[in-house]
């Protein structure tokens, strides 16, 4: 379990790792935190020629905060994120989410562009990407920025809309203005920071009456992508979110899912716990605000 | 043109000392702490990142020393098992307390757990029973005896243990 042999470099600038990735295309990857190419690597599952370092590059490290949204550098640390205590308050699906990733070593070193690029299927932080409707800032020597939304980015288990030659370079996530914002995130794998088996997520606000406003969510590891449902959340709007409600809009979302069958277990229990979990998380999500707001 | 996979100076600061060594770029962290230095007290298991057996102090952070390539620690600073006790010959209270509590049997994943908690510790100075079994969530005991190790942070962190 080696990794095969590669070249590596360690690029003092951004210009520098785009410019070594438009020479030598698919034989070079870009590597920050590694938390999920390297054991891909060790594996053979990965064999690039070359890695590109952009572990370093001050530029892509940190978290700005504008009027409507959070712009987080694609090399930010996981463990950064979830210990952000603006960020709990701007974007709270974010660290609800990242309370599931891995554990806290495999946080330490892994970040936020580093997951969404890698794209599995049952990661957490591609599913409240999608969910949020965050926009993914790709850049390229030749061909400058690009901006994809992460509805559009998620292709299939581990095959995104970013190009060979383009490195992801920050995203933005949406910041929900107004009081009554609550999310909830749930999951079940075979033990607590393994990939989901399922896993739903969901943010919702409130009025002071309960009722909600606007609402968001998708469920994870049940498809090749994170699957995200925005005319079942319209149905929510103007209701207090019932466990009725919650149910039948559970099992419609879950009906759509295409899940596969492993060892851990078959699709139709998969199909069983994106119902099951989807609506744990609209209820706790949904009685949330109602219950500050009393 | 596919670049050549040429070796590479690092120089990483191992418990306190500069070290230097010229590696392949493929060598993990690991392998350049056990092979390189002798430094055989952080332990390899999966070598994929599953198991926490690798666990090492990274710039005063918990992390898998099997994720994380020898070139990419160049100029940081790493502390393994070896350098958390006070003084050669000497344990540090944790390591003690592991002791008193036989919170190890084989000894495999003890290093590991030596780290995670260690570093647990650094930060809540006295944690509760969930917030330790969180700290070693990511670190497998071959043995099974996670109960004794909860029990040992509970020791050196000067809290009540029922069992002990």
């Amino acid at each position: 379990m080696k990794a095969a042999p590669f070249a590596y470099r360690r690029a003092e600038s951004l210009e520098e790792a785009l410019d070594l990735l438009a020479t030598h295309g698919a034989e070079a990857k870009l590597i920050a935190g590694g938390q999920s190419l390297v054991p891909m690597m060790a594996m053979r599952l990965a064999r690039p020629a070359l890695l590109v370092d952009i572990n370093r590059l001050p530029g892509l490290k940190g978290v700005a905060f504008g009027p409507q949204r959070a712009v987080i550098g694609a090399t930010t640390r996981q463990r950064d994120l979830e210990l952000d205590a603006a960020l709990q308050r701007a974007v709270p699906l974010l660290p609800a989410a990242l309370a599931w990733v891995g554990h806290v070593q495999t946080r330490n070193r892994g970040t936020l562009g580093g997951s969404l690029a890698h794209a599995d299927p049952s990661a957490e932080l591609p599913l409240a990407a999608a969910v949020l409707d965050a926009t993914l800032v790709l850049r390229s020597r030749d061909g400058g920025e690009r901006r994809l939304p992460a509805r559009e980015f998620f292709l299939a288990p581990m095959v995104t809309a970013a190009r060979e030659q383009e490195c992801l370079t920050a995203i933005e996530w949406p910041i929900w203005d107004g009081p009554g914002v609550a999310c909830a995130f749930e999951e079940v794998a075979i033990r607590h920071g393994d990939f989901a088996i399922a896993s739903a997520a969901c943010q919702i606000q409130c009025d002071a009456e309960g009722r909600c406003r606007r609402a968001a969510f998708g469920l994870g590891g049940v498809a090749g992508t994170p699957l995200v449902f925005p005319d079942l959340a319209r149905q929510l709007i103007g209701r207090h979110i019932t466990d009725a409600l919650a149910r039948e809009v559970a099992q419609a979302a879950a009906a759509r899912t295409e899940p596969g069958s492993d060892t851990h277990a078959d699709a139709e229990y998969r199909r069983h716990l994106a119902a099951v979990l989807l609506r744990r998380a609209l209820l706790r999500a949904g009685a949330a605000p109602a219950r500050a707001a009393a | 043109m596919t670049p050549k996979p040429e070796p590479i100076t690092v120089e990483i600061i191992v418990n306190g000392t500069p070290r230097r060594a010229v590696v392949e770029p493929r060598t993990t962290l690991v392998d350049f702490l056990r092979d390189h230095l002798g430094l055989t007290g952080t332990h390899v298991g999966c070598e994929h990142g599953i198991c926490g057996a690798c666990s090492v102090l990274l710039e005063g952070e918990a992390v898998r020393a099997c994720c994380l390539f020898a070139v990419q620690a160049d100029g940081l600073s790493v502390t393994t098992v070896e350098g958390l006790a006070p003084a050669r010959g000497a344990l540090s209270r944790l390591q003690d307390a592991f002791c008193e509590a036989h919170a190890l049997q084989c000894g495999y994943c003890t290093p590991g757990m030596l780290i995670a908690c260690h570093d647990l510790l650094s930060r809540n100075p006295r944690p509760s029973e969930a917030e330790i079994r969180e700290a070693i969530a990511g670190n497998l005991c071959r043995c099974t005896g996670y109960q004794q190790i909860v029990e040992a942070v509970m020791l050196a962190s000067g809290q009540e243990v029922a069992h002990v």
